[in-house]
């Protein structure tokens, strides 16, 4: 009602806009701006979204060590990462402009709460001088100083709260100002507050006044303010939600369970950044997930790799440091020659490094952290969303495969949200478990089909095919222990070839962009959108490049070869030193491979990646 | 269950030649195992024996049962990942002192502290037999052995000590040579429903020769062991005329008749006390201050893991409206695109 009320000075028309909300942690950030997301996400963008989150987790209060961020992309065609730079920032306090001023695109609009800004506060920040705004250099800037903390004391004086509950309630402030900005209604932000709080209606009334009052303060603004308009996007047909990528994974696991009409079984000890699948699992008892919170790594994989004895759908999830535990047995899954998906959520390394940012720091551990020829399936996710596909397919692989399947994910897919569009379970092919039911003359545990090499499956509890599996050398034919040479050779010319059958069935690599390009960006994993966003961008500029995005590292698609051999110029684009890189050169020596890496526990900018794509263009 | 009782011990021997050393006391555990299991009228495909790696751990090979060998001291892990995921199958877990208390320490005392229902088998030869000769948590204070040439200067574990203090709910104690005696233990401890462990003392003839033999010399294990038996006196010796009574505080070897001691004054066997303080003193027992306990010295019912975990589900589903993939992707904040 309000929007048709209201004339407004200038209403920018944009495609896309990347708002970031920043405060204290205890600043409601996080809540705001998924709020915020999914209002967009409701009335039709596309969007993509990434938490930041301060590492302590009491931080002191005001400092840059405590600021808690949540950037939002929205547009209104599609979005592949949740934007470089910031066009309109949130500043709950100085510290949050210290952090994130930085981010800021010039000609941007900078929120802060002015009341916040007092000497103490600014200190405390790290600022020089009494005066952040010009310390931070905002001459191109909308600075809209506001005096949140106030006004909501304000709008709230007559409600009989106590303080803390009030200034609780100064994110809403914000919210309801920031929706005013991008002609946002508030109805998505109303429901939430009924239901979240319906038992008290006191904090209810509140969170409504303050948010209304928010946008009407707006309206005081319209005179020295633009706002934006982002029309919404032109997206498939369905039904939607927005999910993360760690609750993508567990459900891809639940779907592949259901599919498959096996039991799911998650073994797993807590890390960040993957936590939340193992948390998402545990409350899935509804479905009859059973989730073992193990005492460490390693009996979280070997409880899963017992319950894939007992044939069950197993997993375990970990990231960097805990996958590092679980090398041995992964290499028992390998000799077993058992399902099993281990997923690893990369964070950046080595050792505790920095839990929580992101980084593609294990492709080297997936490939080869393994005693002897070890080889496991290597899947990777590149989106939020698709977290959910692949999860689905290193089901699929490890169960029809009697193989272990790593999936590796990262700190910045498993927290970055994005619209998923609800699929229905026939869209995904059929899951069907190698079963043994009964005893066939010959049969034994390691006899083989023909074809795929794949081994039967015979479960405890079915009568008549007791065996014994382990983790010592077998005889090809009979399945007993083996310690000849040559049997020994053949076993493991066996399992890897086992492996490398399974490209048979892989989607080709893809070539997105311009075929007929100068130049070819190659990458994997979570790094997808920002290079697709700057091959984009480049080709649009009239300049020729195409872009090849791996999913399937081992084995790989059966193009690939041929893809690369196209292309005289090939990047391949990393958060690590160069480690994709150094397996194509393993695997296909005679092509030069040109390298842009970084490792600063951030994804790329599409800008510095457009940047550096241009200089190799005219070299 | 008809066919299952008409199985006898042989046809839980695999096809598989036996490898152990001629003389390893493992060889009399199998045989104890495979006898057990046939008097507990056990089909061969129910049961699933999981091991890690050691001399001992090599005994599914030898069972015509489902096994799996698995890596050095995560046996405990697996075990417990298969009775969870399918709590129907009997899970024997087979362990060395090694392999159970040393690199598998940790994995040993939360299975006993969840009370997962697996039959643990501790085979104690206080020695890494496999490893050719090096001592072991087990190994006694001064042991010397190549890894220790003058002698440990660490001080052991005791297996029902670290059980019980694990809060395990079940702890036996027998020896390889004392078939019979082993035969009725593993029984007990199959029945038992929770993470029964049971400790084997067991012969290395090669690196660690004849380490228990006091407790098994023809004429005198009587006097140095003592079987202990749920509900009855706590009463040994070659005439039965020793036994066991409380002294303040602590356990006293008593002989009847001194000091007009009769069989009254004699502690009765409760393994079923809660309380752990007499259990675990009679676990601590030690030659030649006094006999070493032998049978089942703690029994205590308690809820499992796995059968808890099952309640829980079926609790959770009873309530829940999400009974598919399909009402769990569409409960929450969904919106239609049309
Ligand atoms: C990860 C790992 N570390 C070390 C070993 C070597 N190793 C194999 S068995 C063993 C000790 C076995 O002792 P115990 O568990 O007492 O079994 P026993 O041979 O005495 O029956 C060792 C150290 C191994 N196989 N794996
Ligand atoms: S080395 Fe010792 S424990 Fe191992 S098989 Fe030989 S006697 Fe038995
Ligand atoms: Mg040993």
């Amino acid at each position: 009602m309000y929007l048709t009320m209201m004339q407004k000075t200038k209403v920018i028309e944009r495609e896309e806009v990347v708002v970031r909300f920043s405060g204290d942690s205890g600043d409601g950030m996080q809540l705001t701006g998924s709020l915020f997301s999914n209002t967009s996400a409701v009335y039709g963008n596309d969007i993509s979204t990434f938490p930041d989150f301060p590492s302590e987790i009491r931080a002191p209060q005001g400092t840059i060590g405590g600021v808690s961020g949540f950037q939002v992309h929205i547009g209104s065609g599609d979005v592949h990462t949740p934007g470089d730079q910031t066009d309109v920032l949130v500043a709950m306090n100085p510290a949050a402009l210290k952090a994130n001023g930085k981010f800021m695109k010039p000609g941007g609009i900078l929120i802060v709460d002015i009341d916040s800004f007092d000497e103490k506060s600014i200190v405390k920040a790290g600022y020089q001088t009494e005066d952040p705004l010009a310390e931070e250099h905002l001459g191109d800037y909308y600075v809209i100083k506001v005096p949140i903390t106030s006004l909501t004391k304000e709008s709230l004086k007559e409600m009989g709260l106590d303080a803390k509950s009030i200034l609780r309630s100064k994110n809403m402030f914000a919210l309801g100002l920031v929706c005013w900005l991008f002609n946002r209604p508030l109805e998505y932000t109303q429901t939430y507050i009924r239901n979240k709080f319906a038992k008290k209606p006191q904090i209810v009334d509140a969170n409504l006044k303050v948010l209304q009052d928010g946008y009407d303060y707006g309206m005081i603004l319209e005179a020295v303010t633009p706002s934006y308009h982002i029309q919404p996007a032109d997206i498939e047909k369905g039904f939607y939600r927005n999910l993360n990528g760690n609750t993508a994974v567990a459900w891809g696991f639940i779907a592949a369970a259901e599919k498959s009409g096996l039991e799911l079984f998650l073994g797993s000890y807590p890390i960040t950044p993957a936590t939340e699948i193992l948390q998402e699992l545990s409350g899935r008892k509804d479905l009859g997930v059973k989730v073992f919170q193990a005492e460490d790594e390693i009996a979280g994989i070997c409880s899963a790799l017992g319950a894939s004895f007992a044939g069950r759908l197993a997993l375990t999830t970990t990231s960097g440091p805990g996958f590092a535990l679980k090398a041995e047995a992964i290499g028992l899954a390998v000799m077993a020659e058992l399902p099993l998906v281990i997923v690893d959520v990369q964070r950046g390394g080595p050792s505790t490094g920095l839990p929580t940012k992101t980084e593609q720091s294990d492709l080297f551990q997936a490939l080869y952290g393994r005693n002897g020829e070890s080889p496991a399936v290597v899947i990777v996710a590149s989106t939020p969303v698709n977290c959910f596909d692949y999860a689905y397919m290193a089901a699929k692989i490890a169960v029809e495969h009697m193989t272990p399947v790593i999936l590796l994910t990262d700190g910045f897919l498993a927290n970055g949200t994005q619209p998923w569009r609800i699929p229905d379970l026939s869209e995904f092919p059929a899951i069907v478990p190698p079963l043994v039911h009964q005893k066939k003359d010959g049969w034994y545990a390691y006899a083989r089909d023909a074809e795929s090499l794949v081994r039967g499956w015979a479960v405890p509890g079915t009568p008549g095919l007791q065996h014994r599996i382990g983790g010592l050398e077998k005889d090809y034919f009979t399945g007993a222990l083996s310690h000849d040479g040559p049997n020994h050779q053949k076993m493991v010319d066996t399992r890897e070839a086992k492996v490398q059958k399974i490209a048979d069935s892989l989607p080709p690599l893809e070539i997105l962009g311009n075929e007929d390009a100068d130049l070819l960006v190659i990458g994997w994993g979570g790094t997808f959108g920002h290079l697709h966003t700057a091959v984009a961008r480049l080709n649009e500029q009239g300049y020729r490049v195409a872009q090849a995005h791996f999913h399937y590292i081992n084995p790989m698609p059966l193009n690939t070869y041929e893809v690369l051999k196209r292309y005289k110029k090939i990047v391949v684009c990393e958060l690590n030193l160069g480690q994709l890189a150094g397996y194509l050169r393993m695997k296909f020596p005679d092509i030069q491979y040109a390298q842009f890496n970084k490792v600063q526990g951030l994804p790329f900018t599409s800008a510095e990646l457009v940047d550096n794509f241009k200089k190799m263009l005219e070299d | 269950m008809q066919e299952a009782s008409a199985l006898t011990y042989t046809d839980f021997k695999s096809n598989q030649s036996v490898k152990w050393c001629p003389g390893c006391g493992d060889h009399a555990i199998l045989n104890s195992v495979q006898k057990a299991m046939a008097e507990l009228g056990y089909s061969q495909e129910e049961v699933a024996v999981i091991s890690g790696i050691g001399c001992s751990s090599r005994f599914p090979y030898y069972m015509n049962a489902y096994g799996f060998h698995t890596i050095h001291g995560r046996a405990s892990a697996v075990a417990t990942g298969v009775k969870i995921a399918n709590p129907e199958l009997k899970v024997w877990q087979i362990t060395g002192d090694g392999d159970a208390l040393a690199i598998g320490g940790n994995h040993f005392i939360h299975a006993v502290r969840r009370n997962i229902d697996l039959n643990i088998i501790l085979f104690n030869n206080q020695i890494y037999g496999l490893t050719k000769g090096q001592y072991s948590p087990t190994s006694k204070k001064g042991f010397v052995s190549k890894t220790s040439p003058f002698g440990t200067i660490e001080n052991p574990f005791r297996p029902g000590e670290l059980t019980i203090g694990a809060r395990g709910h079940f702890f036996a104690r027998t020896i390889d040579k004392e078939l019979k005696l082993t035969v009725e233990v593993l029984k007990e401890a199959a029945k038992f429903s929770g993470a029964s462990v049971v400790e084997v003392l067991q012969n290395c003839v090669i690196y660690n020769d004849r380490t228990h033999e006091v407790l098994t010399e023809k004429g005198f294990k009587e006097e140095r062991t003592i079987v202990l038996r749920h509900g009855q006196p706590m009463l040994f010796g070659k005439d039965n005329d020793k036994g066991l009574m409380l002294d303040g505080l602590n356990l006293k070897v008593v002989k009847l008749g001194d000091n007009g001691i009769t069989e009254k004054d004699i502690l009765v066997h409760d393994a079923m006390n809660p309380d752990p303080s007499l259990h675990l003193k009679l676990a601590n027992m030690e030659y030649p201050d006094y006999p070493v306990a032998m049978g089942v010295i703690r029994a205590v019912p308690y809820a499992t893991y796995n059968a808890e975990l099952v309640e829980q589900i079926e609790a959770v589903q009873a309530k829940s409206k999400i009974k598919s993939f399909k009402d769990l992707v569409f409960s929450g904040d969904v919106w239609e695109v049309k």
